[in-house]
């Protein structure tokens, strides 16, 4: 605490002491505000039956013990299908998925962002519109479409949907935009083909936002439950199987707690290692008029 | 295939509307003297055509790089509204052929179905508080997360910050800490300090249920829009602050809104439209702590009415016409946030 405020001295002119300390005070609280609820996820996944149902309830936990996460092993093994199934079915879609959205959406953002043609313009109008459309408006279209084309009840209709959100496609083209064009001309000036200069030339320059389209698509397929479109259980997804186990009420808080803490560590994880990417991919964000 | 069919008509307009254009082109040199404007239009928009078209195979090789994504992006996204706002029309049940009922389904909506209205004027309180509060905490946040100059202590908060959002199902604990029995949190501290004597039954009571929801969704609101006010503030130009510190910037907030804001305006608006995005679409993490639908409807949305409809009760058509309402709405208001965010720092 004291390193933040010896290096809030060294900020700006205009800034004051006093609202230098506010600003900290208020930080501080709201910071807590977001952390309390997590950190009592994690201390609720360590604690024993008994102590989740006492009273007066207890935030964190006095004797921690790992029997929640073992609990959740043996219903698994348990289950009808063998539950490394969830797991691998998780794995491919959130996998397969995010590899052909950071494919299909960095080479549409090349020729976007770097290509002048009729229509770029019109297109690229529609995807930033298309930020707007929430998953449930086209949810039921969705499934009618997916009926037709006979993709119901297969990884294609979890997978490839995920692959055109225009968030990435979106994000990707305004990180494109900062390519040097001299770089890509010098390329084509050595004969390269179009697809070559994307491949060897324009991708290796927006890795950061790569990493930031793979934390996005990422995020999504993981907790994506796909109830809608998947019916066989050997094609269902770990989110799915894990609120199956929640679903049983009181006997499983403690396990329903294990479960809650899985699914939001591996994110975060990735999260953490991938910030300052995002962070300077997110600085190419902005929307113009 | 009525897709296809209509790419074969249009592909056989354009040859007979460029012969048409020929014919009239050489009857047209013929009266030269006479009437030379619309030749020379019409010649005009010949040679137009004829640039676009050696335009378009020029750049063969960007459309081919733009194909695969737009086909995907067509079929589920643009082709899905358009089918929306079509069913809207109709009486569907997804078993018989969809049958055209005109305006009835909107009819209905405003009219005939009273917890519609309940659902708007929820989704409008959430809307509208969450909305800008969110928006304004999100960007209030990243700026004072911006000022601290520890770089590690600075990616620690914006992971702190931005950790419910990406916890998947992590607001499920909101359950436990508000959970009707004595057990939970709330009422557990609440007794033991003497200031109630039996628990409150805090999600099954219309008069705190919607409180406690909006809580849960301003503890989840540092999304998308949060990231890039914080890359948007990192790259702000010093020598902005500098300069504007020499024309006589006294404190914190007139820096704020003279330099640091209209320097971040494409950041901002990006941040509104995903704010506005999600503040209409809440639907999900209520119906899990809430339960769906919830008590006396309390936190019923315009989307939880959708997904009941399209989900439970298969009526489709209505369903679709609470899907387009949705859309229209959240498409007038995000070009009303564009223009207010025209006026940042005038």
């Amino acid at each position: 605490m004291r390193a933040i405020l010896k290096h809030k001295k060294r900020a700006n002119a205009s800034h004051s002491a006093a609202g230098n300390a506010v600003s900290f005070l208020i930080l501080t609280v709201m910071g807590l505000f977001m952390a309390l609820p997590i950190i009592l996820s994690v201390s609720n996944s360590l604690k024993p039956l008994e102590e989740l149902f006492v009273f007066p309830p207890k935030f964190l936990v006095r004797n921690p013990t790992t029997d929640n996460f073992t609990d959740l092993l043996t219903l698994m093994s348990e289950s009808w299908v063998p539950f490394t199934r969830y797991f691998f079915n998780t794995i491919f879609v959130t996998v397969a998925g995010t590899l052909g959205h950071l494919l299909i959406a960095s080479m549409c953002a090349f020729a976007l962002a770097k290509r002048k043609f009729p229509g770029a313009k019109l297109i690229f109008g529609i995807i930033v519109t298309a930020l707007m459309f929430s998953v449930q408006v086209t949810a039921i279209p969705n499934y009618l479409i997916m009926s037709k084309i006979g993709w119901l009840d297969t990884y294609a209709s979890l997978i490839v949907p995920a692959m055109a959100k225009p968030l990435g496609l979106f994000l990707m083209k305004q990180f494109m935009e900062q390519i040097p064009d001299a770089l890509l001309e010098a390329a084509r000036i050595d004969g390269a083909r179009e697809f070559t200069v994307f491949f060897r030339v324009a991708l290796p320059q927006v890795k950061p936002a790569l990493l930031t389209l793979v934390i996005f698509c990422f995020q999504d397929l993981w907790n994506m439950q796909g109830a809608t479109y998947i019916y066989s259980e050997k094609l269902k997804t770990l989110p799915y199987a894990l609120s199956q186990i929640s679903a049983a009420g009181i006997s499983r808080a403690g396990v329903s707690a294990a479960v809650t803490v899985i699914m939001m560590t591996v994110p975060i994880i990735l999260f953490i290692l991938c910030q300052s990417n995002i962070v300077e991919t997110m600085a190419s964000s902005g929307i113009k008029d | 295939m009525s897709m296809i069919q209509g790419k074969e008509k249009a592909e056989n307009i354009k040859p007979m509307q460029k012969k048409k254009g020929r014919q009239e082109l050489s009857e047209g040199a013929g009266r030269e003297n006479e009437q030379p404007l619309v030749p020379m239009l019409l010649a005009y928009a010949k040679i137009r055509r004829k640039q676009l078209f050696t335009e378009m195979k020029k750049n063969k090789s960007a459309y081919l790089m733009i194909l695969p994504y737009c086909l995907l992006f067509l079929l589920f996204y643009l082709v899905p509204v358009c089918i929306s706002v079509g069913l809207s029309f109709t009486n569907f049940n997804v078993l018989e052929p969809p049958e055209f009922v005109g305006l009835r389904n909107y009819i209905d909506l405003f009219f005939a179905d009273n917890i519609f209205l309940t659902a708007v004027k929820n989704t409008f309180i959430f809307a509208i508080i969450t909305g800008p509060v969110g928006y304004f905490m999100a960007l209030f946040i990243a700026w004072m997360i911006n000022d601290i100059k520890n770089r590690k202590l600075r990616a620690f908060m914006t992971l702190l910050f931005y950790a419910p959002t990406i916890s998947g199902q992590a607001y499920i604990i909101w359950k436990f800490i508000f959970s009707s029995d004595l057990y939970g949190i709330a009422n557990g501290w609440l007794m033991r300090l003497g200031i109630i004597s039996e628990p409150i039954l805090w999600f099954e009571d219309a008069s705190y249920c919607m409180t406690i929801s909006i809580v849960v969704i301003l503890w989840m609101s540092m999304g998308t829009g949060f990231l890039s006010f914080i890359a948007g503030l990192q790259n702000v130009d010093r020598s902005l602050y500098e300069a504007g510190y020499m024309d006589g910037v006294k404190n914190r907030f007139q820096e704020l809104w003279y330099i640091t804001l209209p320097s971040m305006k494409e950041q901002l608006l990006f941040g509104a439209v995903m704010t506005v995005t999600s503040s209409f679409a809440i639907h999900d993490q209520l119906a899990a702590l809430a339960g769906f639908p919830s008590v006396k409807y309390c936190v019923h949305t315009v989307v939880s009415h959708l997904v009941d409809y399209g989900t439970v009760r298969l009526e489709m058509g209505y369903a679709s016409a609470i899907a387009t309402l949705l859309f229209v709405v959240m498409i007038a208001c995000n070009k009303l946030i564009q223009k207010l965010l025209g006026k940042v720092g005038k």
